[in-house]
């Protein structure tokens, strides 16, 4: 690395840093632009925004989403396993919404095609709730939800 | 980061343990004081340069995040990225070779 890269590295805010990374082709500029981050949707407070921040307005309840390595109940609401499958064809993104945490998405995932419409992941709970499953598939959304009970909440302090 | 690429089937699974504290901006300090959110908001996992996950969070994702999936493909020896920014625009990329 010679030394005006480095100094760039050092003074540089996210932008240049995000730049290099398309120079030294970490990523493509069409993932750099990708890179957003719906505000609307994180800072929802209930479902209903949450799904609103999301343009998903009702999604139809869906039997092919499933929740696999989840637990009924969860000891410590810091770490909470979540896996969602979903057999919907198309599947084009996944999101986890947990209704009684002080905002409601916890988070979105974007499948490529060629990628398995399931993942798994790991949560905070602040308390027993219902967890919703939203998948995108062909356009369209579509929901699936169960009751992880908390013992111990996960956002106190 | 630790990223583990392995071969199953015709699949690759990827699981990932990133360091990060994920801080969710609703605690308080001892002295009474709101801890701000820290969180990842960002995450991309590429393969051969081609993206098969990309990933929004907010800070309800736990500490130090686990993320596992499957994409069709790969082979041994292919390499497999992964780079995050969270919300101060701090990032970090990692990558692994798949095994």
């Amino acid at each position: 690395m010679d030394d005006t890269r480095r100094a760039v590295l050092i003074s540089g805010g996210r932008a240049t840093l995000l730049a290099l990374a398309v120079a030294a082709g970490w990523i493509k500029p069409e993932d750099a632009r990708a890179e957003g981050w719906n505000k609307s949707a994180f800072d929802g407070r209930n479902l209903d925004e949450a799904l609103k921040g999301l343009g998903a307005g009702e999604p139809a309840q869906s039997k092919e989403i499933a929740f696999v390595q989840t637990p009924e109940i969860a000891e410590n609401g810091a770490v909470v396993p979540i896996g969602v499958a979903s057999a919907l064809p198309k599947t084009e993104a996944i999101a986890i919404l947990i209704e009684k945490n002080p905002n409601t998405l916890a988070a979105v995932f974007d499948i490529a095609p060629g990628t398995e419409a399931a993942i798994s992941t790991r949560v905070k709970m602040a308390q027993t709730s219902n967890v919703y499953a939203l998948v995108k598939a062909d356009g369209r959304y579509y929901v699936a939800s169960k009751e992880i009970k908390v013992t111990l909440g996960g956002c106190g302090g | 980061m630790k990223i583990r690429g392995s071969l199953v089937g015709d699949s690759t699974e990827v699981k990932v343990l990133m360091n990060h504290e994920m801080e969710t901006g609703q605690r308080k300090d001892a002295q009474g004081q709101t801890i701000p959110a820290w969180f990842i908001q960002n995450v991309s996992v590429t393969w051969n340069g081609k993206t098969v996950l990309s990933a929004q969070w907010g800070p309800a994702v736990a500490k130090n995040p686990f993320l596992s999936f499957k994409f069709k493909g790969g082979a041994k020896g292919d390499r497999i990225v992964i780079h995050w920014v969270d919300n101060r625009g701090d990032q970090r990329t990692d990558e692994a070779i798949i095994g």
